[in-house]
């Protein structure tokens, strides 16, 4: 075996420096410890030490080089008794441009090692997006087929959401459900309605107002191999828990190296109710879809609450699941089926379109459906997505769409400004920049707090004339 | 200062009939305790809250008034006898159980229930609703809809008081429920840490929605959630207003001495359910009735004026009409002021610099 020597970096700045001089020549047998060159850096001049024990094969960099790249090879350690054949190929390889591995010589393990390889290399952004989750391609992922014949049971969104709770509870023993008011009380909302009856307070754990506390219990218990579902009465609480979401939940399994996996369910009503005014009515889809490491899921419909809160709950990893009290009593059909679960981070197509694509996603998905039946009166055919999944998006589906209308109206409820549609319209911009007849448009929340009054509250919120009017400006039918 | 503090609910009325806060302390008469002015003050203001809310619960009914609206009927006793153990300047902050406190600091009916109807004339504009008022006149600072919060914020005025050095104490309202948060205790520590001039009053009505204390906290005498920060903590019957009063004088004055913070637990009950939409099923009946016909704060003072011949029925009843026409007053004011003008939808996000 062979060894490299790779320039050192020896401060957290430093990327390239100057070989200045070598303390050893071809032939010296060196051991640990022993100076061999000396470099100098952006802050000072340093001594190389060998690592490695060996016989100074062959000295890559001629002394005095400006320029050496921070872990670039300069010289080739052989072993005792190695053939000059086995240095010449080491030699010839470490003169490529591309390194084979990040990690100071350490040999490659496990599957993870190529993709990571080709992402320091260069690959595109759309590999490197969302942490990896996006390499593969949503066309992979699909719906399970619903066999004809089946029966449809009409099921309100909220019915649908703790049928998949119950489902889940039945079938695996870790999952148990935690929060305010959500055993004895039946779920603020009602969403947690006869759990309690049915798995006990132990499955079914009413805690204090003490959000920051119980997500952290909740994290915890998932580190531990649990699978807490955690409710939050609203969205505008988790707030005081938002730390131990991202800092704690998110960020952990990569910051063990994979180790801690933190497989819980964070979810509740999110975004505006109805008059209750600027802390309890505000839409985190965009706070929560930008951190790396969460799963992000704001279904619209009955059967895509059911469908993904069951795989939200089997999912491995934290997921933040975001409801809208407003859609929890109306009814959807729901497929009457053994096991219902629908794939985290594929867009469902709502209605079929040519004219311009409108994402939207939870209840601007239904304002979107009624906007398009509006335009198709004067003529214009809409193609509604309802996004499903925030994080990992499923942008295929969006430039698909793109690539066929020409035109896009970003839909959602919250403020406008780094938005899910400031995303959306970003992406399709670099990915279909070719096929845009106008620049995407972007509806949404007015700038400012959510107001009590009625007639400011309403103003304010998004609603189907706001999406017609962008969607006739973006087909200038003005 | 914010170029806006006194907007248009307080011009637009002037019931002025509750603006003389805070009252009159009862008179130092050693042993013989407070006299017919302090109660007469106290059943008054007790009342005008009463009515005022069972009219917000009314109008709430008639959908004039939406979201989220609490009501602090059978609470009296507990805001209207630590106002009356505070001095002018003194600030009060709480969480959205707040109409009563509002009254209590002497914001005006008018303008408190014509921000529960979202108008114009409302403390607010209409733009925050029943849990979201402040008035700095009064030096009232809201109105919180997070559970904890203002625990957090009122230790934070104490804190200007003690850094001003003016002598200002401040009264920091929270339930039994959001004596289970986190932040509580992080600023009681502060607050010790620092000694700044601060009365927590925990106002402890044995629900925080539908969940009792019982289920809720490992140790139920809130009173005693000071000790392993060094706070002096004391319990009360907080539906006896001159209890209230006592305790709240003595809280006060050692935070205003510079002794640091107090703890009061007000042992007190709602009679409604947590806001309008909750079906009470945690408690029963004879629970609710309990209070309401054996331990009402309103009906005691009034059996102590009467008792005591503070005043005569006839003049009880001489207040009781008064109190009704400032509460209708309130109501045909809230119906009657304009919505706020869409133009207000972009104002005060940020003031101009
Ligand atoms: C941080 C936070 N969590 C939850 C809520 C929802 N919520 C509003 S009031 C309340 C109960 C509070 O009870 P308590 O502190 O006892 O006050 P009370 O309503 O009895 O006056 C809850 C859980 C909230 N507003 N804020
Ligand atoms: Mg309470």
């Amino acid at each position: 075996m062979t060894i490299e020597v790779l320039m050192p970096a020896l401060s957290p700045t430093m990327e390239e420096g100057t070989l200045t001089r070598w303390l050893v020549k071809e032939g010296d047998a060196v051991k640990s410890g022993d100076v061999i060159a000396e470099i100098e850096t952006d802050k000072a001049t340093m001594e190389v030490e060998a690592v490695e024990e060996g016989i100074v094969a062959k000295l890559l960099v001629e002394a005095g080089s400006e320029g050496v790249k921070v872990n670039a090879p300069i010289a080739i350690l052989r072993e005792e008794g190695e053939s000059d054949a086995d240095v010449k190929s080491a030699a010839s390889s470490a003169e490529a441009p591309a390194r084979q591995s990040e990690s100071r010589g350490q040999e490659p393990t496990g599957d993870e090692a190529p993709d990571r390889a080709q992402s320091a290399s260069g690959s595109s952004d759309k590999a490197k997006d969302e942490g990896g989750q996006k390499a593969r391609s949503s066309s992979s992922l699909k719906d399970p087929e619903v066999p004809e014949g089946t029966k449809m049971v009409s099921t309100t969104v909220r019915d649908a959401l703790r049928d998949a709770m119950a489902e889940e509870m039945r079938r695996d023993d870790a999952v148990f459900v935690i929060g305010e008011e959500v055993a004895e009380y039946q779920g603020a909302y009602k969403v947690t309605r006869e759990l309690l009856q049915e798995f006990g307070a132990k499955r079914v754990v009413d805690t204090p107002i003490t959000e920051h506390g119980f997500a952290g219990v909740g994290v915890g218990a998932a580190f531990a191999g649990l699978k807490p579902v955690v409710e939050f009465m609203t969205f505008n609480f988790a707030m005081q828990a938002i730390d131990h979401i991202i800092n704690s939940a998110a960020k952990t399994l990569y910051m063990s190296g994979g180790q801690m996996g933190c497989p819980i369910v964070f979810r509740g009503p999110n975004g505006a109710a109805s008059r209750v005014g600027a802390q309890h009515s505000q839409d985190y889809s965009a706070w929560y879809a930008n951190v790396p490491g969460l799963k992000v899921i704001a279904p619209y419909c009955a059967a895509d609450a059911k469908g993904l809160l069951k795989a939200a709950i089997r999912d491995p990893n934290p997921v933040v699941f975001l409801e809208h009290e407003l859609i929890y009593g109306e009814s959807f059909d729901v497929p009457d089926v053994d096991d219902w679960v629908l794939p985290i981070g594929k867009a469902r197509i709502r209605r079929e379109g040519r004219d311009c694509t409108i994402t939207a996603h939870s209840r601007m998905v239904g304002f979107a459906l009624q906007a398009a039946e509006k335009l198709a009166e004067d003529g214009i055919e809409c193609e509604v997505i309802d996004l499903r999944t925030l994080r990992p998006l499923d942008t295929d589906t969006v430039v698909e769409s793109v690539k066929k209308t020409n035109r896009i109206v970003c839909a959602e409820e919250g403020w406008g400004r780094m938005g899910v549609g400031a995303e959306i319209a970003a992406v399709v911009t670099a990915e279909a920049f070719d096929y845009l007849d106008a620049p995407p448009a972007r509806v949404h929340q007015e700038d400012v707090p959510l107001p009590y009054a009625a007639n400011l509250e309403k103003l304010s919120l998004p609603g189907v004339d706001d999406i017609v009017k962008a969607v006739k400006t973006v087909c200038y039918a003005e | 200062m914010a170029a806006r503090q006194s907007g248009t609910a307080r011009k637009a009325s002037s019931s002025n009939a509750n603006a003389k806060s805070p009252r009159k302390a009862p008179a130092k008469g050693a042993a013989a305790g407070p006299g017919a002015d302090a109660y007469i003050g106290w059943y008054r203001d007790m009342l005008l809250i009463r009515r005022f809310e069972e009219k917000a619960g009314q109008l709430y009914g008639m959908g004039l008034i939406a979201g989220f609206c609490h009501l602090y009927i059978g609470q009296e006793a507990v805001v209207v006898g630590v106002q009356s153990a505070l001095r002018e300047g003194d600030q009060v902050i709480t969480g959205y159980r707040d109409h009563g406190h509002m009254l209590a600091t002497g914001m005006d009916a008018n303008g408190v229930m014509a921000e529960l109807t979202g108008r114009e004339g409302g403390y607010s504009r209409g733009k925050g609703g029943s849990m979201h008022m402040f008035s700095r006149e009064k030096q009232f600072f809201g109105g919180h809809g997070i559970v904890g919060a203002q625990v957090s914020l009122g230790t934070g005025l104490a804190f200007a008081n003690a850094y001003r050095e003016d002598g200002k104490v401040c009264a920091t309202y929270f339930g039994d429920g959001a004596a289970n948060q986190g932040q509580v205790y992080e600023s009681f520590n502060m607050a010790k840490i620092w000694n700044l001039p601060v009365i927590y009053i925990v106002e402890n009505n044995q629900y925080a929605m539908g969940t009792s204390v019982k289920r809720s906290s490992s140790e139920t005498h809130l009173y005693r959630r000071g000790v392993s920060f060094n706070i002096p903590g004391e319990e009360v019957d907080g539906m006896d207003v001159n209890a209230v009063y006592e305790a709240a004088k003595k809280a006060v004055e050692h935070a205003r001495s510079g002794k640091g913070p107090y703890i009061l637990e007000m042992k007190t009950y709602r009679y409604r359910g947590h806001s309008m939409s909750d079906p009470a099923k945690y408690r029963t009946r004879d629970e609710v009735n309990e209070y309401r016909d054996h331990k009402d704060p309103i009906d005691l003072a009034r059996k102590r004026i009467l008792d005591n011949k503070f005043a005569t029925e006839d003049e009880l009843k001489a207040m009781e009409k008064e109190i009704k026409g400032i509460v209708q007053a309130s109501a045909e004011f809230a119906q009657n002021s304009p919505e706020p003008d869409p133009s207000e939808l972009y104002t005060d996000v940020l003031i101009d610099a």
